[in-house]
C-alpha cells in the first residue's frame, strides 16, 4: 500500500498529468490514422522527451504506445483498414459487423475489450512486481547476455519464412552499433578515417530513418485513396455489457497478452493469434469467426492491448527490450542515466509502480476520450496519404536535427530512410535491425564482463538462471529447426502433388519412346514374319 | 506458371533478387575490410577483442544473407526487378527535398523555411486547392510553435534573424 501511495506521489505533478493527457489523446489520434503507427510517432517525439524528466517523457511515450491500438480499431472497424499493424485481426470481425449495420456495436466492443486487456495486464504486473523484484537480482552479466541472446534469437525466429533475412538484418544491426570508437581499447572500428563516423551511428538516427522517414517516403510515393466512412449514431456503452457476457474469452485473451508480451520478440501478433484460435475452438458458433463474431473481436482486441504493459517487464527488470518500441524507450533511460535492470527494481520500485499506475490511468482516460470523441475522430482517417507523408517528413526533421543540430545525422537518417523504404516495399522486416543494434550493444558489454571470471566454457552456465536461459535458447533453436524441417517437408509434398509433366507433343513422344518403339518393333516383327512365311511358302 | 515455392514466398517477387545480391555484396565487402578497419589487441581475450562483434555482425550478414539468396525461388532477373529499382529511386527525390529543408533551416530559420517548404512540397504533390494550401501553412506554423516555442527542442535560429532589430531578434531566435 505504501508503495502504491509513493508511486501516486510521483504521478501527482501537473507535467505528468499533462503528459498522460497528451500521450493518450495523441496516441489515439496517431493510431486512428492509417499509415502512421506508434513507432513513427515515438521515433519523432523521442528527442523532444530527452529534455523532460524520465517519468514525464516515458509517460508520453507509454501513452502513445498504449493508446494507439484503441485508435487503430476505428479505421479497422469502419473502413476495413487497420490503423496500426496489430489491428489487422480486428478487421476480420469488426468490418463485417459494420457491413451488416452494426458499427457502433463493433467499436464499442473493441473499446471495452481493449480497456479490459489494458487494465488486467497492468493489475497483473503491479501484483507481479514484487516477484520480479526478487527474480531480477539473480541476473548477472552472463544471465543478461544470455537473455539478450535469447531475445535476438526469438526476434529472428518469430519471422517465419523470413528468418534467414531477419537474421542477416539483425547482423546488420549488430554491425552498425560497433561502428566508431570502441570504448575499452579505444580503437576505431569501421570509421574509414571519416570523422563523422568516429562517434558512431546514433540509435535515434537509425530509428527515425527506418521508421519515420521510410514511412514518409512510402506515403509520398503512394496514391491518395477516397475513403467513405460510416456515420455513427447512439452511445458506445453497450460493449461493456456484451463483454461481461464473455468473461472466459476476455480473461484468457488478456492472459495470452500478458505472457506473450513479456517474452521478447513475440508480442502482439502471437498473443492475438493464440487467443483468436482459442476463442474460435471453444466457441459455440465457430463458423461466425471472420464474419462479425463478437468473441473474435474481443479476443483480438483484448490480447493486443494486454501487451504494452507486459512488454515493459523485460525492459525494466533486465534492461532488455523485446521489440522496437521498448528499444526506443530504452534510449530515454540512457539519456537520463537511469539504467533499467535489476538495480532499478531494487532501488526504485516506486518508479516502476508509478509507470504501471500511469498506464492504468491512461487506459481510463483513453476510454473516456473515445466514448466522447469518436464521432469527430473518424474524420482523421480522411487525411490524404501523401499529405500525411509530407507531415511525417516535416516532423522527422525535428526528431533528427534536434539531436545534435547535425546535417550529417540528417543525411544518415535519409540513407536509413531509403533502406527502410526498400525493406517495406519488399515486405522484409525492419525490427531485427533495431533490436540487433540495441541487443548487440548489451551483449558486447555483458559478454566481456561475464567472460572475465570464466575459466572453462561450462562455467558460463553453471548458475541456475544461466542454465535455464541456455536450455531455453537450445529449445527455441530446436523448435525452430523442427518448424523449418516440417515446412520443407510440406513444401516437397505440395510440389510432388502439383507437379505435372510437360504436355507438349514432342515431350509426350519422348517420354513414351520406350513403349512406342517396343510397339513399333512388335508391328515390324509381325509384318516381317508374315512376309517370310509368304516367301518361303511354309504354313 | 508460379511454382509452389514461389507461391509460399512471403512478400512480392519484384526486387527480391536485386536486394539479396546487393546485401550480400555489401556485407562481403565490409567483411573483407575487417582486418584494416579493426584491430587485434595483444594479451586480450578473444571475446573482448575490438574485432569480435563487428565480425559477428558481418559473418551473420554474409552467411544468413547468402543462404537467403540461395533459398530464393528465382535465379534470373526479370523486367519487374528493374521497374522496382526505378520505383526505389523515386523516393530519392523526397530524400533530396528533405536534405534541402535541412540545409535551409540554419540559414533562413525554422519558421520561414517550414512555412515555405510545406506548401511548396504540397504543391509538388499535386495539392493545388486553397484549402490544402491553408492546411499546409497551418500545419507548418503549428509544428514550429509546438516544437520550438512550447517544447523548446534544440533547433538553432536562422542566420537571417541576425538582421532583425534588437528585441525581435532574440525573440525570433528563441521561439522560431
Amino acid at each position: 500500500m505504501d508503495l502504491i501511495l509513493s508511486s501516486l506521489e510521483i504521478l501527482a505533478r501537473w507535467d505528468v498529468i499533462l503528459a498522460l493527457v497528451v500521450g493518450s489523446v495523441g496516441g489515439v489520434l496517431i493510431g486512428a490514422i492509417p499509415g502512421v503507427g506508434p513507432a513513427v510517432a515515438i521515433a519523432i517525439l523521442l528527442p523532444a522527451t530527452f529534455s523532460m524528466d524520465p517519468i514525464v517523457g516515458l509517460t508520453v511515450l507509454l501513452g502513445i504506445y498504449g493508446s494507439s491500438m484503441y485508435g487503430g480499431a476505428i479505421p479497422a472497424v469502419l473502413i476495413n483498414t487497420p490503423g496500426t499493424a496489430v489491428n489487422a485481426l480486428t478487421t476480420y470481425d469488426g468490418f463485417p459487423m459494420t457491413a451488416r449495420g452494426e458499427p457502433r456495436r463493433a467499436l464499442s466492443l473493441a473499446y471495452s475489450s481493449s480497456f479490459f486487456g489494458g487494465i488486467v495486464s497492468v493489475i497483473c504486473l503491479i501484483l507481479f512486481a514484487p516477484v520480479l523484484a526478487k527474480v531480477a537480482p539473480m541476473f548477472g552479466s552472463r544471465e543478461i547476455f544470455l537473455a539478450a541472446l535469447l531475445g535476438i534469437i526469438l526476434v529472428i525466429v518469430a519471422h517465419r519464412g523470413q528468418s534467414l533475412i531477419a537474421g542477416a538484418l539483425a547482423g546488420f544491426g549488430i554491425f552498425i552499433q560497433t561502428i566508431g570508437l570502441e570504448p575499452v581499447k579505444y580503437s576505431k572500428r569501421f570509421t574509414f578515417d571519416q570523422s563523422f563516423l568516429s562517434s558512431g551511428i546514433d540509435l535515434i538516427v537509425v530509428v527515425l530513418g527506418l521508421f519515420a522517414l521510410s514511412q514518409a517516403f512510402v506515403l509520398l510515393t503512394s496514391e491518395d485513396e477516397k475513403i467513405r466512412t460510416t456515420r455513427l449514431r447512439g452511445g458506445l456503452f453497450q460493449g461493456f455489457r456484451e463483454l461481461a457476457r464473455h468473461p472466459r474469452v476476455a480473461s484468457v485473451s488478456a492472459g495470452f497478452g500478458v505472457i506473450m508480451g513479456m517474452i521478447p520478440g513475440v508480442g502482439e501478433f502471437t498473443a492475438q493469434f493464440l487467443s483468436y484460435t482459442y476463442a474460435q475452438k471453444t466457441s459455440k458458433r465457430p463458423q461466425d469467426f471472420g464474419h462479425g463474431s463478437s468473441e473474435g473481436l474481443i479476443a483480438a482486441e483484448t490480447a493486443n492491448n494486454a501487451v504494452p504493459a507486459a512488454a515493459m517487464v523485460p525492459l525494466l527488470a533486465l534492461g532488455i527490450p523485446g521489440e522496437a518500441l521498448t528499444a526506443m524507450m530504452l534510449s530515454v533511460f540512457y539519456v537520463h542515466n537511469v539504467v533499467p535492470g535489476p538495480g532499478l527494481f531494487q532501488n526504485s520500485m516506486d518508479f516502476i509502480v508509478a509507470l504501471y499506475m500511469a498506464l492504468l490511468i491512461l487506459n481510463v482516460l483513453v476510454v473516456i476520450f473515445l466514448l466522447v470523441a469518436t464521432r469527430p475522430l473518424i474524420q482523421v482517417v480522411k487525411i490524404p496519404n501523401r499529405f500525411l507523408g509530407l507531415c511525417v517528413l516535416t516532423l522527422s526533421f525535428v526528431g533528427v536535427y534536434s539531436l545534435r543540430n547535425s546535417a550529417t545525422d540528417c543525411i544518415m537518417a535519409a540513407v536509413f530512410g531509403m533502406i527502410g523504404y526498400v525493406l517495406k516495399r519488399l515486405s522484409l522486416p525492419i525490427v531485427p535491425i533495431i533490436l540487433g543494434m540495441v541487443l548487440g550493444g548489451i551483449m558486447e558489454v555483458k559478454l566481456r564482463a561475464g567472460m572475465a571470471r570464466v575459466k572453462e566454457p561450462f562455467d558460463f552456465i553453471d548458475r541456475p538462471v544461466a542454465m535455464i536461459l541456455f536450455l531455453a535458447i537450445l529449445a527455441v533453436l530446436a523448435i525452430h529447426a523442427r518448424h523449418v524441417w516440417l515446412d520443407r517437408k510440406s513444401l516437397k509434398e505440395a510440389e510432388w502433388q502439383t507437379k505435372h509433366r510437360s504436355t507438349r507433343f514432342g515431350a509426350l513422344l519422348f517420354r513414351r519412346k520406350g513403349s512406342l518403339s517396343r510397339a513399333r518393333g512388335r508391328k515390324v516383327k509381325a509384318r516381317h514374319s508374315t512376309s517370310y512365311r509368304r516367301s518361303t511358302g511354309r504354313d | 506458371m508460379e511454382s509452389e515455392r514461389e507461391r509460399r514466398f512471403p512478400g512480392p517477387r519484384r526486387g527480391q533478387l536485386l536486394f539479396a545480391i546487393a546485401l550480400l555484396v555489401f556485407a562481403a565487402f565490409l567483411l573483407s575490410q575487417t582486418p584494416n578497419q579493426t584491430r587485434w589487441v595483444a594479451k586480450t581475450d578473444f571475446f573482448a577483442q575490438p574485432r569480435f562483434w563487428p565480425a559477428v555482425g558481418l559473418i551473420s550478414m554474409v552467411v544468413l544473407g547468402g543462404l537467403h539468396l540461395v533459398g530464393l525461388p528465382w535465379r534470373r532477373f526479370q523486367r519487374a526487378d528493374f521497374i522496382e529499382a526505378r520505383k526505389w529511386s523515386t523516393a530519392l527525390e523526397y530524400a533530396a527535398w528533405f536534405m534541402a529543408y535541412v540545409f535551409a533551416v540554419p540559414v533562413i530559420g525554422y519558421l520561414p523555411t517550414t512555412v515555405i517548404f510545406v506548401p511548396l512540397l504540397a504543391r509538388r504533390l499535386g495539392y493545388r486547392s486553397a484549402r490544402m494550401l491553408l492546411a499546409s501553412i497551418v500545419f507548418a506554423v503549428v509544428t514550429v510553435v509546438v516544437f520550438k516555442s512550447i517544447l523548446a527542442v534544440k533547433i538553432p535560429g536562422g542566420m537571417i534573424y541576425e538582421y532583425l532589430p534588437g528585441a525581435i531578434r532574440s525573440f525570433f531566435i528563441l521561439n522560431f
